[in-house]
């Protein structure tokens, strides 16, 4: 009878490390997932920008130089090659955006059109979405790391083939600068 | 304390809180298995079980078809059948505003967007509920969308995405079936005791002699419970019912962020007193301010506070600035203490 205790102490063990691979597993995928919700967000800035900028375009004649910007920048993320790449482009698209959206605080007929107020409400949501979709891919970025080195389970995790998730970062020191806004009236 | 470190004591509170709720209706009902019943030294407690059973039972029901019972008295209209009536354009914004707001917040939460419902009450208030994070429903009430900005409407909406995710209105579920079972276990005692507990002499018969005092202790303290059973399982439910609340506003303020739009919202909550009629009694606890309007004030004691669903919101306030990192009003004790 005097066995049944360390085989009740491995059936043990074997529970464990069931539920520690299993919850590894879950966070693993709840990372992958939110990653992929970051270009969810990102392709419906891409199909959005358009309509804004037809928008506007009637009234803000003065701002060629600005929605050329957008629509370019809109174009070069669409075609980034790589996650590196992709996060820079989609850095200065928010920055021409960025700008467009202070610019248009100039023009009172913009203000007052419902369009444009929907519109910029989509955008502006838009925007808020990409930066809640980081947000969530670094929480559970960080919730799975920490799993995984958590001692005991950092003794197997690299052994069961978890590596540590990325946190999504920016690349560009550009990105990190207040967007300039340049408000002369000039004909660009 | 920071927002992480509020995180971790509100769970700590919830399960100290649980935990004495589980030992008080142990208590309750091996006592009535052992007096009424006097079958404690056979396999089976059937009082303790049956009133398990029973509460746990209808838990079960309210947890799959509350949402709809809860959604249908406050008159809560889907958001789509808002926007379909819409005449102003404003109105379609605000409205537009609201779905984007908390789709924002169910990307931040991780859970699916929950069904969002409209309920036509000046009173700002809103609510959550719904068995699970996939099968949830959030509804606000007029006043709240034309009270609050933007950024305040994104905090009550954390907020509420909160108490999904953090499974309180499961977690509620669980208490109101432990405070229905100890309430009929004290019902079935009293009735019992009223017309001679059939067991109380069985009971001390199968003890031995020696333990004939103590048993009469147990039985006297047993009598006791069973008058403050109620009463108790009430507080009680009432402190895990607070405890949720700070908790769904620390979740609520790592959601967005940004506690401060929190606070602000809370404040101009706060400001408009009167009651929301729309909401009944039953939901009281997973609205972000009382609906009954009975909210105990800050200085009202601590007597008052215990009977409340909601801790007072100067706390409330108090505590979320202290996760923004601003200063205290020095008079106001904070969640933590």
């Amino acid at each position: 009878m005097i066995f049944l205790v360390p085989l009740a102490i491995l059936v043990l063990i074997a529970l464990w490390l069931m539920g520690m691979y299993n919850r590894l597993v879950s966070l693993k995928n709840q990372t992958q997932n939110g990653w992929r919700q970051i270009d969810v967000q990102l392709k419906r800035r891409h199909d959005l920008i358009p309509n804004l900028v037809n928008t506007v375009k009637g009234v803000m004649e003065f701002e060629k130089g600005t929605l050329t910007a957008v629509m370019d920048a809109r174009a070069k993320a669409m075609g980034a090659a790589g996650p590196a790449d992709a996060s820079q482009k989609e850095g200065e698209l928010s920055q021409a955006l960025g700008r467009l959206l202070a610019v248009a605080e100039n023009y009172p007929q913009l203000k007052s059109n419902e369009n444009v107020k929907m519109l910029q409400e989509e955008l502006s949501a838009t925007e808020n979405k990409i930066g809640f979709a980081r947000q969530f891919y670094n929480d559970i970025a960080t919730k799975f790391n920490i799993a995984r080195e958590t001692f005991p389970t950092n003794l197997f995790a690299n052994a069961f083939g978890f590596s540590a998730a990325e946190l999504f970062q920016i690349q560009d020191a550009a990105d990190r600068q207040v967007p300039t806004v340049d408000l002369t009236m000039s004909k660009s | 304390m920071n927002l992480l470190e509020q995180q971790a004591a509100n769970r700590r509170r919830t399960w100290l809180v649980m935990a004495l709720f589980v030992l008080v209706f142990v208590i309750i009902g091996f006592g009535v298995d052992a007096f009424i019943i006097g079958d404690l030294q056979s396999s089976m407690p059937i009082a303790t079980i049956a009133a398990l059973a029973i509460g746990g039972g209808r838990a079960w029901w309210s947890l799959r078809y509350g949402d709809r019972a809860v959604l249908g008295s406050a008159s809560a209209e889907p958001i789509d059948d808002r926007l379909a009536r819409a005449t102003t354009d404003d109105e379609r914004l605000r409205y537009r505003q609201l779905q984007n707001v908390v789709e924002e917040m169910a990307i931040a939460a991780g859970i699916p967007a929950p069904k969002l419902y409209v309920i036509p009450d000046s009173d700002p208030n809103a609510f959550a509920t719904g068995p699970d994070p996939a099968h949830a429903s959030i509804a606000v009430t007029d006043g709240l969308l034309s009270t609050l900005n933007r950024e305040e409407l994104q905090g009550v909406v954390a907020h509420e995405m909160g108490h999904i995710r953090n499974l309180d209105i499961r977690l509620m579920m669980v208490v109101a079936a432990l405070v229905g079972a100890i309430l009929l276990l004290a019902d079935w005692s009293g009735r019992a005791l009223r017309f001679g507990g059939r067991g109380s002499s069985r009971g001390r018969d199968r003890s031995n002699g020696g333990a004939g005092a103590a048993g009469l202790v147990l039985f006297a303290i047993w009598i006791v419970a069973i008058i403050l059973a109620p009463m108790i399982g009430q507080l009680l439910a009432l402190a895990v019912s607070r405890r949720r609340e700070y908790q769904a506003d620390a979740t609520g303020a790592e959601l967005t962020r940004n506690p401060m739009a929190l606070a602000d919202a809370l404040e101009k909550i706060e400001d408009a007193v009167e009651p929301t009629p729309a909401i009944k009694r039953g939901t009281a606890h997973l609205c972000i301010a009382d609906p009954l309007g009975k909210e105990a004030e800050d200085g009202e004691g601590a007597w008052a506070r215990m009977w409340s669903t909601h801790p007072p919101m100067a706390r409330r306030i108090a505590a979320l600035k202290e996760m923004a990192l601003m200063p205290q009003n020095p008079t106001i004790p904070t969640a933590g203490r």
